[in-house]
């Protein structure tokens, strides 16, 4: 018996994610007294897995298939479910990405596993129950979850987890080799185009986020998010109607009908604080309202607010960022 | 062609949460449902997709009856017919064998959800389906165009870019934003609705792979700091040694 954790990889290094994932699955491990192997697929270097042993992970199956580079669900779920058999997996652990979640959701059903996405907490483990917590109703509520199956499957949402580092151990790296059939490919992508972040951060890794509304009145002034952003090493964002209009991209958009974002630290420039955008930033750890408006709902689910003119507040965030020693 | 999409019924994305029977229960009382947004862009979609190449629109929601006003606005918006499972929806998995079942009973071309439900957030029914089905999901996927007669590209998002597939027919795909302009029902929509076929069936056993015992709402926030404006730049320095998130 033994935990598996899937681990996502991005330029030869290991998803912020993924590492996340990684210390959920040895501590899952240590409470249920075994080890945690992680598998990894593609884009990623040996020396980068070797770290996992940082987070407490033994063993690194590793499938070095070039043609795994680009996602391929299909042969993803061989290659994880070979790993799973090898190592009498009974717990698999996700990022709760879009990769994440999609194998993990086949898993389930090929394993005939229990699954839970979007799950925020350590799983209590007493007796034979097995219970994790997960985020329901768009941040607005927890739900605990028994999952009944001899295999559960978690996918742990970002920046929920904290990363731990037990002091430089190194996990042994082995070959692993599905076996994998042209048929596997037959949904391989045609392409593959990442975003050109301009050296910045990605939205749904970020640990802080800049995000702008209709409040700064064009595309014009959207320098000043990105500027205060590039100081602060966030992501940029945005509310729903800046993106409809095509102020911004829609991949920036967040809220309930956009992304989810949870980082620690998440700046909202001239939002209103819609329910419905709430809902996809609720759960940042800090957050910190710049409005114009002192009645605006976005104060009341606040940590630090300013009320003043975008224009006017941001240049000196910008100019007081530049001060800070990094 | 032949489509189907599946529509959960969810509160408004306005409503309070709130919890019953020792916070064992969604409290439904006072609260308004409406069709999945997510799925409003799928079914939107297909119908489009009929309007160029013809064929049906079939509509499916596995509920109880009270699923059904949103199940005829979805007739309303301009799917052909609908299917209701009758049955309490326990988990996803539950969810995902109804789905399967009715999509082998109806041989579909095309399979169309939401990428995520905004009650239960799960992001799973759609690659479930896929692989009980033995077909591709492409999820989420925020466009959708026909190559051909039997071949469909899409484009998906995956975390810092996106990819383009094409894949033959059947297949399922979840949809977001901005694969099209969701439409709402118009008057005519509305009346020949009221006529179209509601077909109401039983499930097929199908067993929950999990169960929830218990809900929990966050911590509230322990209030507001406000900085003046003038002084801006206090805030970094906040920031920093008080929150200590920079
Ligand atoms: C089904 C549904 C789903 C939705 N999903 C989402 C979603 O996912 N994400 C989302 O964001 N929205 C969503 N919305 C829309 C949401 O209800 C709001 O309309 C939207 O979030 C408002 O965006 P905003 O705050 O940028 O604009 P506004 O509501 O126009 O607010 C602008 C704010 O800027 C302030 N302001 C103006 N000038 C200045 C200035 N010079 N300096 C500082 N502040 C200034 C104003 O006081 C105001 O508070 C959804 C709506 C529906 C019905
Ligand atoms: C404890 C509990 C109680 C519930 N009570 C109710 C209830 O009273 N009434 C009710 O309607 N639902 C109820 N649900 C069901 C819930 O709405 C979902 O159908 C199911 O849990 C899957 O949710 P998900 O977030 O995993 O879906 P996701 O994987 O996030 O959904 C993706 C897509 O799958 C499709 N889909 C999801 N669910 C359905 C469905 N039921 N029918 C058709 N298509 C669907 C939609 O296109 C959706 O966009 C309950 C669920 C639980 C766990």
């Amino acid at each position: 018996m033994s935990v598996l954790v899937f681990v996502e990889g991005l330029n030869g290094e290991i998803k912020k994610s993924s590492l996340e994932a990684a210390s959920y699955g040895s501590q899952v491990a240590q409470a249920m007294g075994t080890t945690a192997t992680a598998v990894a697929i593609g884009d990623v270097h040996e020396e980068a897995l070797a770290k996992l042993g940082e987070q407490g992970i033994s063993k690194v199956l590793y499938d070095a298939d070039d043609r795994l580079k680009q996602f391929v669900a299909d042969a993803y779920v061989k290659v994880i479910a070979k790993a799973a058999q090898q190592e009498n997996a009974k717990v698999l652990v996700f990022s709760n990405s879009n990769i994440g979640a999609a194998v993990g959701s086949k898993l389930a059903v090929r394993l005939n596993g229990s699954l839970a996405t979007n799950v925020t907490e350590l799983p209590k483990i007493e007796g034979g129950s097995f219970t994790v917590r997960r985020g329901v109703f768009s941040g607005k509520a927890f739900a605990d979850v028994n999952l009944s199956s001899d295999v559960k499957i978690i996918a742990v949402k970002k920046n929920s987890t904290d990363i731990i580092s037990n002091g430089g151990g190194t996990a042994t790296v082995e070959k692993l080799s599905a076996d994998l059939a042209e048929a596997d490919f037959a949904a391989a992508p045609k392409e593959t185009v990442m975003q050109d972040t301009d050296g910045g951060v990605l939205l749904p890794e970020a640990e802080i986020v800049v995000s702008g509304g209709r409040g700064l009145k064009g595309p014009e002034n959207w320098h000043l998010i990105e500027e205060l952003a590039r100081e602060l090493g966030a992501a940029t964002a945005c509310s729903k109607p800046v993106s409809d209009i095509g102020w911004r991209p829609h991949h920036e958009h967040v809220g309930q009908t956009g992304i989810t974002v949870s980082p620690n630290l998440y700046i909202a420039v001239g939002i209103s604080g819609a329910i419905q955008h709430l809902a996809g930033v609720n759960s940042s750890k800090v957050i910190v309202v710049i409005n114009k408006d002192p009645e605006a709902p976005f104060f009341k689910a606040a940590d630090y607010g300013i009320v003043g003119d975008a224009l006017e507040v941001v240049p000196k965030l910008i100019e007081a960022a530049k001060a800070l020693d990094k | 062609m032949k489509i189907l999409v599946c529509i959960s019924n969810v509160p408004d994305t306005t409503s309070k949460i709130n919890f019953t029977g020792d916070n064992k229960e969604f409290d439904k009382n006072g609260v308004q449902f409406v069709i999945n947004p997510w799925d409003e862009y799928a079914l939107t979609r297909a119908i489009e997709l009929k309007e160029a190449k013809g064929g049906s629109v079939t509509v499916l929601n596995v509920g109880e009856a009270d699923a059904e006003p949103n199940i005829r606005k979805a007739l309303a918006i301009g799917a052909d017919d609908a299917i209701r499972v009758n049955a309490h929806p326990k988990d996803a998995y539950f969810v995902a064998q109804q789905i399967t079942a009715v999509a082998k009973e109806g041989g579909y071309d095309m399979i169309l959800m939401g990428k995520e439900s905004i009650d239960y957030n799960g992001f799973q029914v759609h690659n479930m389906v896929g692989e009980m089905l033995g077909i591709p999901s492409v999820t989420p996927a925020f466009k959708l165009d026909m190559v051909d007669d039997s071949t469909a590209r899409l484009e998906r998002e995956i975390e810092g870019g996106k990819e383009v597939v094409e894949v033959k027919l059947p297949f399922v795909a979840s949809a977001q934003q901005p694969m099209c302009e969701p439409r709402i029902p118009n008057m005519r929509g509305i009346m020949t609705a009221r006529t179209k076929p509601l077909k109401v069936v039983e499930p097929v056993g199908g067993e929950a792979k999990s169960e929830y015992v218990n809900y929990s709402k966050p911590e509230k926030k322990s209030g507001v700091k406000m900085i003046d404006a003038d002084n801006a730049g206090e805030l970094i320095k906040l920031l920093r040694n008080e929150a200590k998130v920079l």
